[in-house]
């Protein structure tokens, strides 16, 4: 690993609602190198994806640090955090504005941040995610949820992040979108040498995106490895070894 | 592209531009809405208001404020010589005032629209989707004019301003923000934790530009629906001010205004005071089958 682009430290986040609190992440800490993609894997409820939501800002940070670049990150997040850091939801039929088209959705970032040449980068956004012309003034239903994807990754990458954030972004798209947005997604990274975040319950997909991943579980890493050690099965702890188990798939009861 | 018929290009799934999508998207709604007939009887009788409304001066034969002869002309019966609805006591054609009192009937419903939806769509946007203390005190302000009776509300107003059809249209508009407040605060509530107001606060989008660019296009459609609903009440409490002298004055042919005054002859000369009653109930009826269409083509989740 290189230059470290994004470091988690001790990360805790609880949530206060009326007497009740609830400790959805408790301490936390990984490094993602520059150019590097690191996966975090768990159950549901494991708060792998308050993690994601603690480095954009939608979750309070309530211990611990976040470091970006070195620098650690305020609260509320500066202007220019959001040209460097997006993210892409994980479901694509909630993460597009029912009533904006294709275009209006890639032009409003492009607008906040006061871009230039707004139409040039609309359609280069456009082609790079493998969606052509006809796509710019649909409205999402008018889209699959593949294309809705798409159109959700060319969002995040119009700013020109040097950090993606992934939340499950293939969970809610059937098994052969899946892959081809997996495939989009390594091909961007590739090309413009971004560093990934990606937040997964599915071991397999991790395993074909990721170089390092980290297990969570009731909110505490349980363990780092890296892809080679998930590939051949060498975890330490029984959770993990229970994950791994499971993504093998059913096993029937010899008996 | 000159192959394509207009209702092929309105209705292409792939617009090749910003305006062919909108009308596009106009054009579906308006499809849906066409297949409602009742709605569009809705439709053709607000219409008919407003035309009738801004040719008043064409249409209507007879002045509406000075009257014929007092000797030969006051209450003549409906369908006599040139008066269609027949004459007031004051010899006036009565046809003539409906007409003129179509201008006073939009206008009041123009108004209260125009001064009451922003108001409540701002309010309810706001005080949904930050919260906390903004939201405790905006709807506690909301609840206080909601707790008023809207009559006696606008009747305490108009007493206080003076009588007239400007104060009573502003009493009206005074009263009748609250709902639409609540009604935009519950759709906020649905929508501000969603992921594409999520996606665009991380594309550093200011509060002001989610409120009204994200937040108030979704609320809008139930608000309009809820604020042509409403439409009718409005006229109603329009027509009652008219009718308990503090709406309207004399002699502005305002509808009920008009039924106050024939309430004195009904029993004789019926008419005076039915055929304002009955504009006042067409147009109430109008708006409602109006609302309801827009109701089923807008509402996303009355939808299907």
């Amino acid at each position: 690993m290189g230059q470290v682009m994004l470091s988690v430290e001790a990360l805790g986040v609880t949530f206060r609602r009326g007497g009740d609190t609830v400790r959805a992440v408790r301490g936390v800490s990984f490094d993602v190198g520059r150019g590097e993609s690191f996966g975090i894997v768990g159950e549901s409820g494991s708060g792998k994806s308050t993690v994601l939501r603690a480095i954009c800002g939608l979750a309070p940070t309530t211990a611990g640090a976040i470091r970006l670049g070195g620098q650690v990150l305020e609260t509320p997040r500066p202007a220019d955090f959001y040209r460097r850091v997006q993210m892409v939801f994980q479901d694509p039929y909630a993460s597009l504005h029912p009533r904006h088209t294709v275009d209006k959705v890639l032009s409003e970032p492009l607008a906040i941040h006061g871009f230039p040449d707004r139409e040039a980068r609309i359609e280069r956004a456009l082609a790079d995610v493998g969606l052509g012309p006809d796509f710019r003034f649909r409205y999402p239903h008018q889209l699959s949820g593949g294309q809705r994807q798409r159109v959700a990754v060319a969002r995040a990458l119009i700013l020109e992040p040097e950090v993606l954030l992934l939340d499950e972004p293939t969970s809610a798209l059937d098994a052969s979108i899946q892959a081809e947005v997996l495939n989009l997604l390594d091909r961007l990274r590739a090309e413009r040498g971004l560093t990934y975040l990606m937040v997964s319950h599915d071991l397999a997909v991790v395993a074909h995106m990721c170089e390092r991943l980290v297990v969570m579980q009731h909110g505490a890493a349980v363990e780092e490895l890296t892809r080679a050690a998930l590939a051949s099965h060498r975890a330490e702890t029984d959770y993990t070894r229970m994950l791994l188990a499971a993504s093998a798939g059913y096993t029937p009861a010899t008996t | 592209m000159t192959t394509l018929s207009r209702r092929e290009w309105l209705l292409s799934d792939q617009p090749q531009s910003r305006r062919q999508a909108r009308l596009g998207q106009v054009y579906r709604t308006w499809l849906s809405f066409r297949s409602n007939w009742l709605a569009m009887v809705g439709l053709g009788i607000v219409l008919l208001l407003i035309l009738v409304a801004v040719f008043a001066n064409v249409i209507a034969p007879y002045d509406p404020v000075v009257g014929g002869d007092l000797r030969t002309e006051r209450f003549l019966p409906p369908l006599s010589q040139g008066h269609l609805f027949g004459t007031d006591d004051l010899a006036r054609d009565i046809f003539s005032r409906i007409v003129h009192g179509s201008r006073l009937t939009l206008m009041v419903v123009v108004l209260v629209a125009v001064i009451a939806t922003p108001i409540g769509l701002l309010v309810g946007t706001t005080s949904g989707y930050f919260g906390g203390w903004v939201d405790t005190v905006l709807m506690r302000v909301t609840d206080i004019f909601l707790a008023f009776p809207r009559l006696i509300l606008a009747l305490a107003f108009v007493a206080a301003l003076g009588p007239g059809i400007e104060n009573a249209i502003i009493a009206i508009a005074i009263t009748s923000w609250p709902p639409y407040a609540r009604l935009a605060r519950a759709e906020t509530l649905t929508i501000r934790d969603s992921d594409y107001i999520n996606a665009a606060r991380l594309q550093g989008a200011s509060s002001a530009r989610i409120l009204w660019g994200h937040v108030t296009p979704l609320c809008l459609s139930s608000v309009i629906i809820r604020v042509t609903l409403d439409m009718a009440g409005i006229i109603l409490t329009a027509a009652g001010l008219g009718f308990l002298g503090l709406g309207a004055q004399p002699p502005q042919p305002e509808w009920g205004a008009m039924i106050a005054s024939g309430r004195r002859f009904l029993i004789d000369q019926w008419w005076v005071a039915t055929v304002p009653g009955v504009a006042i109930f067409v147009v109430s009826l109008g708006f409602n089958l109006l609302g309801d269409g827009l109701r089923d083509v807008l509402d996303p989740k009355a939808r299907k």
